[in-house]
């Protein structure tokens, strides 16, 4: 066993596969910051848009349930297949694309979830609507939301080993690059059971995390 | 992305690529999944069951399960039962079809979210309605069978539909291993030809007829789930995990 470790876990190799982490981690970084941004948007179009902004809200919609309704991976391959670009901020936007929908749907129950009552009192406070949204109502989504939202990058960091099929050098993809060099079996599973090992560390983290939250939020 | 996506000549093309891709390639997927949300299930009321005993072990071994399964990357999952998994059972030759890799890949990952489902489902009924039927001599299982399940299921159920529409979704992971599902003819056909709006566009359709009809009865469970009186507050707290996965 000792050999074997030896085998897989020379410099060389452990270096390559860290610098796979790092690329896992970026790309999350990047496509939870975009989905955010865009996801908090889309919620916010789909629960106030009225009046003649109505059709935008419609547009949102369909959006969400696009996407909500088909996987992650195929929308990886379609943009990888076709959008021309530097591969790794490609990856992002695909991923971006598909996480925004959820993040919409977060942040829509978190803005359902604020009483009316507030935009009455806000109102009566001289606030304008922006103000309304900015000052008083998306500070306390934003904290009501942040579990739903931490278990979605748990999501998120694991959909990135997707990525290994469209070979973009994450985590999974460069240490499946270092098994194609090994030959034994017991070789395999110590580098498998490395890699989950990565995973579980960074993703039980974060779930403890939002363990933790939730307690104190009581 | 969408270039040529109007092209009347290759959306021909994609019709007659039909039969002989997408049509297997759908049943496939729409098998695996159909068995897989049964084992999904299955393990999720046994280890749902398992973490909400009084026996420590059990309870251990059911987190650790849960644990597992839920903070590793279903891909990675697929891929090691794929490669290791015939070795580990008698080596040679021997391949595991894929549609049991699918179904065994799919069907533990999502038993792990199913579990946790039926977890904070049970939990949330209240301890003293248990003391209550034990009191009057009920046994765990009836317990279960009788006071405990039929409150949980309506108050899980939108949850367990979510859970079901994300397991659809996962089923595209055996494109990975060459799974012949949905996907993975999406993606030959597509590299084949080189028509990939209409290779993914139709792939997406084929998704959205599965999955849209399990979105909206978790839509509509949801309602009617909140008009329980224990209801609300206990989605809210299923839901706080987003229905993540």
């Amino acid at each position: 066993m000792a050999e074997q470790i030896r085998l897989i876990f020379t410099p060389d190799n452990f270096t390559f596969m860290m610098k796979g982490l790092g690329m896992t981690v970026m790309i999350s970084i990047g496509a939870v910051f975009f989905s955010i941004l865009f996801g908090s948007l889309l919620a916010l179009i789909r629960t106030y848009a009225k009046g003649k902004a109505s059709i935008l809200a419609k547009i949102v919609a369909a959006y969400t349930e696009f996407f909500r309704c088909t996987p992650n991976l195929l929308w990886i391959l379609w943009i990888y297949f076709t959008v021309k670009g530097d591969k790794v901020w490609v990856s992002i936007f695909a991923i971006t694309l598909f996480t925004s929908a959820v993040m919409s749907e977060i942040f829509r129950g978190g803005l359902n979830s604020i009483p009316k009552g507030q935009f009455e009192a806000a109102e009566s406070q001289g606030f304008s609507f922006p103000q309304t949204i900015v000052y008083i109502v998306w500070p306390q989504t934003f904290k009501k939301v942040i579990p739903a939202l931490l278990s979605q990058v748990i999501t998120v960091i694991k959909d990135t080993s997707f990525l290994r099929m469209v070979d973009i050098a994450e985590f999974m993809r460069n240490c499946s690059v270092v098994m194609g060099t090994l030959s034994d079996v017991r070789g395999m599973m110590i580098l498998y059971a490395f890699e989950a090992l990565c995973y579980f560390v960074i993703c039980f983290g974060i779930s403890i995390a939002v363990r933790r939250y939730r307690k104190s939020l009581g | 992305m969408l270039k040529g996506l109007f092209n009347v000549n290759r959306w021909q093309r994609l019709l007659e690529a039909l039969p002989e891709y997408y049509i297997p390639g759908f049943l496939m997927t729409l098998r695996t999944a159909l068995c897989a949300l049964i084992l999904a299930l299955i393990l999720g009321v046994i280890f749902g069951m398992f973490s909400t005993s009084r026996s420590k072990i059990l309870r251990a071994i059911s987190r650790v399960y849960i644990e597992f399964f839920q903070n590793t990357p279903l891909a990675l999952q697929v891929v090691f039962y794929y490669s290791c998994l015939p070795i580990l059972l008698g080596g040679g030759g021997m391949r595991i079809p894929k549609f049991v890799l699918g179904v065994m890949g799919v069907g533990i990952y999502t038993g792990a979210y199913m579990s946790e489902v039926i977890r904070t489902g049970i939990e949330a009924i209240p301890k003293g309605q248990t003391e209550a039927a034990y009191s009057q001599g009920f046994s765990y299982m009836q317990t279960m069978r009788y006071i405990i399940f039929p409150q949980t299921i309506k108050i899980i159920m939108p949850p367990l539909a979510n859970q079901a529409l994300n397991l659809v979704k996962n089923t595209s992971i055996l494109a990975m291993v060459a799974g012949m599902d949905l996907m993975y003819f999406t993606d030959s056909w597509g590299s084949n030809t080189g028509y990939f709006a209409q290779a993914y566009f139709t792939s997406a359709l084929f998704y959205f007829i599965i999955c849209y009809p399990i979105a909206r009865l978790a839509r509509y469970l949801e309602i009617r789930a909140m008009r329980q009186p224990v209801g609300k507050r206990l989605l809210e707290e299923v839901n706080a995990d987003g229905g993540a996965n």
